[in-house]
């Protein structure tokens, strides 16, 4: 049997000459299917991506002959674990621009991240008066976490409004920054609305106010090209099942300098060097923040992920997405009623939507029955929906895995749901 | 579309387009308030109960097809009943919409159209949203009744 870090290339697509979705769609068991007698149109891709037969195969082979625990054992089995894991942690240095492997921090999500950055910096550097900036934006995982520090802590959270199209008001978030402000956490791309935020000017000015910058990435790194070195943030976060790796993964970037300074986030096996009852050492960064076992099989097959989104190229994903998204949203506008919210000039894949007199919820189970996947709901960023005046909205999320028709099948889907109503 | 043709049937389009009690009853004596997180449907439930017969019910809010239909029949069913009544059609209501039991007109009435709803599983808390609402406004209780 081949050791784990070898493994790659049970994906009979090869993108190398150009990006043909047909092709791509047959890597992707879970779209083969029928659903409600109807070939399943899945675009809830914000909410969770599906997998390649190569991240798919990944946790396979790890469960049928490299079960082992890291960083531990002296046999092969623990050897070959140890390997394909910090393989991992490369590639996704690599995926991420980072400069070192020990800046790369296996978490279980993006959320998991966040919390980290909020509970160890935040708790070690935030002191009463002063303040955390975040925007309107931002899903609840990037609210919570900074609501808590500010609670625990006496410092106060600062929200940089946005505007009716969608996007953060620079001159209000700019004018928000000053000498209290410790840190800033925006979002990198919306996930219920899609805006991209021109977050590299937004780091810059944190930097120029001496506060550290967290771009949450959750909804960025399945879409375009992230360099953390040149956005120049301090900390950075992704979760891998929304880059079509497995659920209870994610990636915390951090600055070595920072990671460094930083207190533990838990403590456990793995993040300790020496423990007696009288001292404990911590191991260095990136163990330090990584205490008890890990989702050994679910980071081994986000490696995998990131291989697919390489050898696909991020340039050639967005290309196809922006074509889809296009179409997406000239087909969408001719459909009766239907407005959508959030029209930045610079958006990812995502159309959130609402129809006249049709709440989300009834349009989501008369598409499900078309076997369309669409999201409906509050997309757990509630203050969005509250500056919108509306309780909820349909959202439909695209991947580089969808097509024009599956575009087109939605707005059939839409048709048919103006239709029962009316 | 045949199911999805059971589930939104014509009474159920028309009681969400022109849903009746939807008003406010200043002098109510029983209220409570009832939230869907899953879908952000909220109603606000106003009873007057006289001994034990409800004399009024009104309801506002905003929420789904079903849920605003479900509301608005229950307000219609309600009238006149005693609480004992009530109880006992929340529980043959409770069991259709869970597909436990066949719909049975003569002890529901209208409200047998929400037969529907047992092939639709995740829209069960829609049509249960404002009878939950409703029990609690008779038990008196005071916290907003969430369906998750």
């Amino acid at each position: 049997m081949k050791g784990l870090s070898q493994a790659a290339g049970t994906d009979r697509h090869v993108p190398v000459s150009g990006f043909d979705v047909h092709t791509i769609r047959r890597d992707f068991p879970a779209l083969q299917q029928l659903v409600h007698g109807k070939p399943l149109v899945y675009l809830d891709n914000a909410a969770t991506t599906q997998k390649p037969q190569s991240v798919i195969d990944a946790l396979v082979r790890f469960y049928t002959a490299d079960c082992a625990n890291i960083h531990r054992g002296v046999h092969e089995l623990s050897e070959r674990a140890t390997r394909a894991y910090e393989g991992t942690r490369s590639r996704i240095r690599k995926f991420l621009g980072a400069a070192e492997d020990r800046e790369i921090i296996f978490v279980r999500g993006a959320t998991e991240g966040i919390n980290l950055v909020a509970q160890s910096f935040g708790r070690s550097k935030v002191r009463l008066g002063d303040e955390v900036v975040i925007s309107a934006l931002e899903h609840h995982s990037n609210i919570v976490p900074w609501q808590i520090l500010c609670q625990e802590t006496g410092a106060r959270l600062r929200v940089a409004p946005i505007d009716r199209r969608g996007e953060i008001i620079m001159e209000e978030y700019f004018g928000l920054l000053g000498p209290r402000t410790r840190l800033v956490a925006l979002s990198h791309v919306s996930n219920a609305l899609g805006t991209v935020n021109t977050v590299g000017p937004m780091i810059q000015a944190a930097h120029a106010h001496g506060a550290v910058a967290l771009i949450d990435g959750a909804q960025a790194v399945p879409h375009m090209r992230v360099d953390v070195r040149a956005l120049d943030c301090d900390f950075y976060v992704l979760s891998g099942h929304k880059m079509y790796g497995p659920t209870g993964v994610g990636i915390l970037y951090g600055k070595a300098r920072l990671l460094e300074e930083m207190p533990p986030y838990q403590g456990g096996g793995d993040m300790i060097s020496s423990v007696t009852f009288e001292k404990t050492l911590y191991n260095r960064i990136p163990y330090k923040f990584e205490a008890g076992t890990p989702n050994i099989a679910a980071g081994i097959a986000l490696g995998a992920a990131a291989d697919y989104l390489e050898r696909t190229g991020m340039e050639a994903i967005a290309a196809h997405e922006n074509d889809l998204l296009r179409h997406a949203t000239e087909s969408l506008a001719a459909v009766k009623g239907l407005q959508i919210l959030g029209t930045a000039g610079e958006k990812a894949g995502v159309l959130s939507f609402t129809l006249d007199g049709i709440h989300p919820h009834d349009v989501g189970t008369i598409l499900d029955r078309e076997g369309i996947a669409i999201r409906t709901g509050h997309h757990c960023a509630q203050p969005v929906m509250d500056f919108y005046g509306v309780p909820a909205t349909a959202r439909a999320s695209l991947s580089f895995y969808n097509t024009r028709e599956e575009i087109d099948a939605l707005v059939r889907g839409l048709h048919k749901v103006v239709e029962v109503f009316h | 579309m045949s199911d999805l043709r059971e589930l939104y049937q014509q009474v159920i389009l028309d009681h969400h387009k022109r849903p009746k009690n939807f008003r406010r009853i200043d002098e109510a004596n029983h209220t409570a308030q009832g939230f869907n997180p899953l879908c952000g449907d909220k109603i606000s439930l106003y009873l007057v109960l006289d001994g034990d017969v409800v004399r009024d019910v009104a309801f506002e809010g905003s929420g789904c097809a079903i849920s605003t239909a479900s509301a608005s029949m229950m307000t219609e069913a309600l009238k006149g009943k005693k609480v004992e009544e009530i109880e006992a059609i929340f529980h043959v209501f409770h069991e259709l919409v869970m597909g436990n039991t066949e719909p049975d007109p003569d002890s529901l009435g209208k409200l047998a159209v929400f037969a529907g709803v047992r092939e639709f599983p995740l829209r069960v808390k829609c049509a249960t949203l404002a009878w939950h609402t409703m029990m609690a406004a008779l038990q008196g209780k005071t916290e907003t009744v969430a369906t998750e």
